[in-house]
């Protein structure tokens, strides 16, 4: 499928235009950004709805107060800033004002994880999911494509509630046409397999199917592959059926693998259907600068991979069967 | 040192009868938040003190509010950014008929409506949750900023404390304040002088305080917050003041009413006992006879 080069979008430039389209149909959508606006593309909102966005400066815990208040007057605001901001430094925001009171508070997240690239640790979230699925009632969803981030956007605001949405700086590649029926806290199968199962989320998604593909051209090997977008809720009768099904799964995540998806996953089949599970992710350390092709590389978060992984679950598979 | 700093004999004056009602309002503030955390076994008795007047007259006077449609989306609303002072507001909410006054003595108690700081989510009439200082002012921002884009008629306030001012998001949001020019919304300094650890002077010097808040570009007011007629000229000049929000630095009292609570770090967070709950009551009735 990789033949062509495929078109790749950012998913914060999806998240810039669906914003536009959200508020042309919704007037109490209102957005809020702490002078990243250009990044997170929140600028094309602020360019056509000036009196509904809200350029909050360098500050983003008053960004996520002021955010609250909004909501709590019957506004939906999308606040948007880096994913290591929003989770990281306003952490206490979220959880006080937005988390607690359950208010309908969207967090648009640009910039998660490595792929941010050259500026380096300081600016890439590495443990922004994890701190987001703590939080009671926090809805977690990052989306794989332009598509789904458009769908997620419009689910969001759908949805009553705090939402974190986590967006990537680097263009992927689309995934998903129109047809596709987004909903939160359901993974979507994307291709069907027996041998073992891949859960991937994020920039992750479009290398499991690569890895997936050659899993089956080259190592014979049957591989199922859900995108898992939203973190939590997380869709336990999905991974529960895969557990069953394949009994092996991978997890893939642009993320530390402590707290993020592949925890997610691990905490459901160990309560509820254990098999073996391979996590691909951050081990346990900081960023760095560097271009994400190489920062992929360098934190094994690549296609091959997933495929080592995978291989690697089917075979503690075999070994526990036999 | 206690006076506006622009005229305040052109603003509508508090009727004598008002000012007694007013008076007798915070009066049972003080009576529900003695009660209440006696009977609770914990809370900040001292800052709930030394708020009293500044919330009857907020609630009684003031703010266009109705018990009987807490939602009403024309409201004024406010927030207690320094939530510890939960008594004093649950006592104001309970006067006014959000809940019933019985339900005061639920305080912090499991399963109760009340919880240990304010919950908007568990309590009617209560606008944010707060308890994390810091915060309060940044929602209060957000909500006026709402009722404007909805050309709502709404007034916010919101009450800190002084050393919740040690708070860096506090000054974000006094920023934000000036910049949006949201002169539909007042901020009270609760200026009792004593945090936990002694007093602010000491913890972290907070020098001054009108000087920072006019260097930050409010409108500000400096007033005696045990003086109803004060808090009430001091809303109505914030309602007049055009183009910039206004804050009143409130000269309070920690513990005021209490003769062995005034001034004294200890009350900031531990309850009375049962007896010493009721010896204070009856000094405050003695005082208002």
């Amino acid at each position: 499928m990789m033949a062509d080069a495929p078109k790749k979008i950012a998913t914060r430039a999806a998240y810039g235009k669906a914003l536009v389209r959200l508020g042309e149909i919704n007037p109490d959508v209102v957005v809020l950004d702490a002078d990243l606006a250009k990044s997170t593309k929140t600028d094309e909102f602020a360019a056509r709805f000036p009196d509904r966005f809200f350029e909050m400066g360098i500050a983003e815990a008053d960004m996520m107060g002021t955010a609250a208040g909004l909501a709590a007057s019957g506004k939906i605001p999308f606040a948007s800033t880096f994913a290591v901001f929003a989770a990281g430094r306003a952490f206490d925001q979220v959880r006080q004002v937005i988390g607690y009171p359950g208010l309908n508070v969207k967090i648009g997240a640009s910039h998660g994880g490595i792929t941010v690239g050259e500026d380096g640790a300081s600016h890439q979230s590495v443990e922004d999911i994890a701190l987001m699925r703590a939080i009671p009632g926090m809805t977690v969803i990052v989306p794989a494509d332009a598509m789904e981030t458009e769908k997620a956007v419009f689910a969001a605001a759908q949805h009553k509630g705090p939402v974190y949405i986590r967006l990537g700086r680097s263009g992927v590649p689309v995934i998903f046409d129109d047809n596709y029926n987004f909903e939160i806290g359901r993974a979507a199968l994307l291709r069907e397999g027996g041998d073992v199962t891949i859960i991937a989320c994020g920039v992750l998604v479009s290398f499991a199917l690569e890895a997936a593909s050659r899993l089956s051209e080259e190592n014979g090997v049957s591989a199922r592959v859900l995108n898992m977008a939203t973190i939590k809720p997380a869709d336990d009768e999905a991974v529960i059926a895969a557990a069953r099904e394949t009994g092996a799964i991978v997890t893939a995540e642009e993320h530390s693998v402590i707290g993020g998806l592949g925890s997610a996953v691990c905490e459901i089949t160990a309560e509820r259907f254990p098999v073996p599970v391979e996590r691909v992710g951050i081990r346990d350390a900081f960023g760095q600068s560097g271009t994400p092709e190489e920062l992929l590389r360098a934190y094994g978060l690549l296609p091959e991979d997933i495929v080592k992984a995978a291989l690697r679950a089917v075979e503690r598979k075999r070994g526990t069967t036999r | 040192m206690l006076g506006c700093d622009v005229h305040c004999c052109q603003v509508p004056a508090l009727a004598e009868d008002e000012v007694r009602m007013l008076k007798e309002r915070a009066r049972r503030v003080r009576v529900h938040v003695l009660r209440a955390t006696a009977e609770a076994g914990s809370g900040h008795p001292g800052g709930s003190l030394s708020s009293a007047e500044i919330l009857a007259t907020l609630y009684f006077k003031v703010m266009r509010i109705n018990p009987k449609d807490p939602g009403w989306p024309d409201r004024d609303r406010f927030v207690l950014s320094k939530g510890h002072a939960a008594p004093a507001l649950y006592a104001v909410l309970a006067e006014a008929g959000f809940f019933p006054v019985e339900e005061l003595l639920t305080l912090r108690k499991f399963g109760s409506r009340l919880q240990g700081h304010p919950s908007m989510k568990h309590t009617p009439g209560v606008e944010m949750s707060t308890g994390s200082l810091g915060q309060g002012l940044s929602t209060a921002n957000g909500m006026a900023l709402a009722a404007r884009l909805d050309g709502r008629p709404t007034r916010v306030y919101v009450l800190l404390g002084d050393g919740e001012l040690e708070e860096g998001q506090v000054w974000e949001a006094a920023m934000t304040s000036v910049h949006r020019k949201l002169d539909n919304l007042t901020a009270f300094v609760d200026y009792n002088g004593l945090q936990i650890d002694g007093p602010v002077t000491d913890v972290k010097s907070l020098d001054n305080i009108a000087a920072r808040w006019r260097a930050f570009g409010w409108h500000v007011l400096e007033i005696d917050g045990h003086d109803v007629r004060a808090i009430f000229a001091a809303c109505e000049e914030a309602k007049a003041t055009k183009g910039k929000p206004t804050v009143v630095v409130a000269h309070t009292v920690k513990g005021r009413g209490v003769p062995f609570m005034e001034n004294v770090v200890d009350w900031h967070g531990k309850a009375p006992s049962r007896d010493q709950a009721e010896e204070a009551v009856r000094r405050i009735e003695q005082e208002a006879e």
